[in-house]
């Protein structure tokens, strides 16, 4: 058991040392850009939908529950951890004096900075957003759980879509409503007055929590349970899966993933609008998944820093007096992919950490096995992804 | 395995809560709570009316009318649904260029009523029909989903794209003047407008006809084998793709008629016009059970009216969450919505 553990985390070093390098790097490259905040929001958020669309992948790529409620939990995060950091942000502070560093000259080419500080953060405010984050995820889980156990029972496939469609819209007219009960939300004009404290750092950090937690829960017994729901739900029920369990589990999940995102969000403009949180952009996740190739981690990743990147990047890419055409550009593309590559960007093929881990083979199994059926045991054990 | 003779007490205590559940879920099923509930809500509006008759009348009358123009929206939703299992997110924007054609026609060049909406039809269907050659046809044996993603980005495109200057416009236009004078008569309090009839008379024309289409003529009988069952009306010798481009610009058509309706009766126009009125009448559809024609009416019917009566007792900004709550109760009691039939579908 041990040691299965240790050659398991031994797969996954690489990973790691990848995750370190670019983390390293793009705060790098954004060091001397930290003060001015609209040069390190194109990579903050990209971080925060790639959460998003990760729950979501995991409820519709991984589980098949057409879901169009993921915006709906995203919102509900947003606007949970928005009033307690609301509050709670300014009375609590512990600052830590972080270690000074000064840069000798010649690695000034290298970063335009006369000193760097690192380890210089306020815990107080830290742990303040951390449970405003935290509170935000479960009060989304929770209400998915209500709403999605309710609804899982009765309804599946384009219905359950409409379901959850009615959901978002519910909670979008819900926020614009909230200030008659809860003032600071300020309802239809928006929320104002909230600290901006999402950096790159805490992005990335959940970002990559969300990618192992996704990763490891696929390639369990209760991934593989997911995965079979989608795949067939009257054979999965016969070979005793509890379909609607799994279904609940998938949903809450990917809910908690989406209300994490919303805490960060909030906290990143700064800014909250009920506008925002409409249905329309709840397709915005879906897009996206179905463009990475829906049941694939990698290219829901990559599909989100390229969604993301390219509709902002198009406000500087496009020429003069043509930023009108942005959304213009953006369906065509749509259009294309999706006529050229229906399986989406990345198939069924996943990369690096995010293939499925090869599990050691008991040496019993193997002395039992045949010499040519030897590879097939060995090698990938799930069935799902060779459909 | 046979059960055991004897249960711990435990074991007991559990199949005893069991047998209370399984006792509960028929309860369930049967829906005796949903009976009570309808009768409490029809309770609740049968105080309101004797509360004042004259105002609840209103209410129903602008509802009914409400739910005549949602119905020329939904019908187009749901034939498309019932044959290709597309839930056509493009709709209610081809909704909206029936409303621009309308105004244009109207306005830029005095056409009368029925010229303008004769030309409304056109171009919504014929829209309609190269929507559909380019984006859905390639995908017709892809997943579903690619389908609704490309029906998803016909919508953005057709919103951006005659939001830009030299298309349309991106601001909203009064719509004046209108095609019809308006005029209104009190009867009894109650306020009715010509606009009111002319609406009801427009979509009932159209309805009986969209009607005998469908359940009195070759193709209606062909339209309706190829949503029963593609292949086998393919073996039959139907032009399946004839029939589905038929289909999507009848629905068009229809839409496009909607379009012009709806701006007489609220005049303001823009081109994010269609997202609303699109997922109201798509929300109608399910309620009535999506796939299904008369459904769909009635479905719009009720919607219209749960809005007007929502949003004139109880809250005018919540009308939307009361909206979809009463949707989303309907279908975890009715999961095919109230006319559906159950799916067949497989994956």
């Amino acid at each position: 058991m041990t040691k299965s553990r240790l050659r398991f985390l031994g797969q996954s070093w690489l990973f790691w040392l990848a995750v370190c390098m670019v983390f390293l790097v793009v705060q790098w490259v954004m060091m001397p850009r930290m003060t001015e905040f609209r040069r390190t929001a194109w990579i903050v958020f990209p971080c925060i939908m790639a959460i998003i669309c990760l729950g979501l992948n995991l409820i519709y790529g991984f589980n098949g529950q057409f879901s169009l409620g993921q915006w709906g939990f995203y919102a509900i995060g947003a606007y949970t951890a928005a009033l307690i950091t609301y509050h709670w942000a300014e009375r609590i502070s512990y600052p830590v004096q972080g270690i000074i560093l000064r840069v000798p000259p010649l690695l000034q080419k290298l970063i335009p900075m006369a000193e760097i500080t690192l380890f210089h953060f306020d815990a107080g405010k830290s742990l303040v957003l951390f449970i405003a984050l935290l509170a935000g995820a479960v009060l989304a889980a929770v209400v998915s759980l209500g709403f999605g156990y309710i609804v899982l029972l009765r309804l599946g496939s384009d219905y359950f879509g409409i379901a959850t469609l009615g959901f978002t819209v519910i909670v979008q007219v819900l926020i614009i409503n909230s200030d008659q009960v809860i003032p600071e939300t300020k309802g239809a004009r928006g929320m104002v007055g909230i600290p901006q404290m999402t950096s790159f750092f805490w992005a990335f950090l959940f970002l990559i929590l969300t990618i192992v937690i996704i990763r490891n829960i696929i390639y369990s017994s209760v991934g593989r349970a997911i995965i079979s729901v989608r795949e067939d739900e009257v054979a999965a029920q016969a070979m005793g899966i509890d379909v609607l369990k799994y279904k609940t589990v998938s949903f809450v999940i990917g809910s908690f993933l989406a209300g994490l995102a919303g805490g960060l969000y909030a906290h990143l403009y700064a800014f909250l609008s009920p506008g925002y949180f409409s249905f329309v952009r709840s397709f915005d996740p879906l897009i996206i998944i179905v463009f990475g190739g829906l049941g694939n981690m990698t290219g829901t990743l990559i599909a989100t820093f390229l969604w993301a990147i390219s509709l902002e990047g198009m406000r500087i890419w496009l020429p003069q007096g043509f930023e009108a055409w942005r959304f213009v550009v953006y369906p065509i593309a749509l259009l294309l992919i999706m006529l050229l590559r229906q399986e989406g960007l990345m198939g069924r093929v996943e990369l690096g950490f995010l293939r499925a881990p090869k599990w050691p083979v008991p040496k019993t199994l193997l002395r039992e096995m045949k010499p040519q059926a030897a590879p097939v045991g060995a090698g990938n054990p799930q069935p799902a992804e060779d459909k | 395995m046979p059960p055991p003779l004897f249960l711990k007490r435990e074991e007991e205590s559990v199949r005893k809560m069991q047998n209370a559940l399984n006792r509960f879920i028929p309860f369930l099923r049967r829906g005796w709570y949903a009976v009570l509930a309808g009768l409490l809500i029809l309770l609740w509006l049968v105080g309101r009316f004797r509360e004042n008759p004259v105002l609840f009348a209103q209410f129903m009358v602008d509802g009914i009318r409400l739910g005549f123009v949602y119905a020329l929206i939904a019908l187009g939703y749901t034939m498309v649904y019932g044959i290709v299992r597309l839930i056509n997110f493009a709709h209610g924007d081809v909704f909206m260029v029936g409303a621009f054609t309308a105004y244009y026609a109207t306005t830029r060049y005095h056409w009368g009523f029925v010229p303008a909406m004769l030309l409304a039809m056109v171009v919504c269907a014929f829209l309609a029909v190269v929507i559909e050659r380019v984006a859905y046809k390639p995908l017709r044996d892809a997943p579903r989903i690619a389908a609704l993603i490309t029906a998803i980005g016909v919508s953005f495109f057709l919103e951006y794209f005659t939001a830009l200057d030299f298309v349309f416009t991106p601001n909203f236009i009064n719509y004046t003047p209108l095609p019809i004078k308006f005029k209104t008569w009190d009867v009894a309090g109650v306020t009715f407008s010509n606009i009111m009839f002319i609406v009801i008379a427009v979509s009932t024309m159209l309805l009986v006809i969209l009607w005998y289409l469908v359940y009195r003529t070759k193709l209606g009988k062909a339209m309706r084998a190829v949503a029963w069952d593609k292949p086998t009306a393919r073996l039959m010798g139907i032009d399946v793709d004839l029939v589905i481009t038929f289909t999507f610009a009848i629905g068009a058509a229809l839409a496009g008629v909607g379009g012009m309706l709806y701006v007489i009766v609220y005049p303001q126009i823009r081109t994010f016009l269609g997202v609303m009125p699109g997922l109201k009448a798509f929300i109608a559809a399910v309620f009535g059970g999506i796939g299904s024609i008369p459904g769909a009416f009635i479905g719009s019917l009720l919607i219209g009216m749960i809005e007007t009566l929502s949003q004139g007792y109880l809250s005018s900004t919540l009308r939307d969450a009361i909206v979809f709550s009463i949707l989303i109760i309907v279908l975890l009691f009715r999961p095919t919505g109230l006319f559906g039939e159950a799916a067949k579908e497989k994956a």
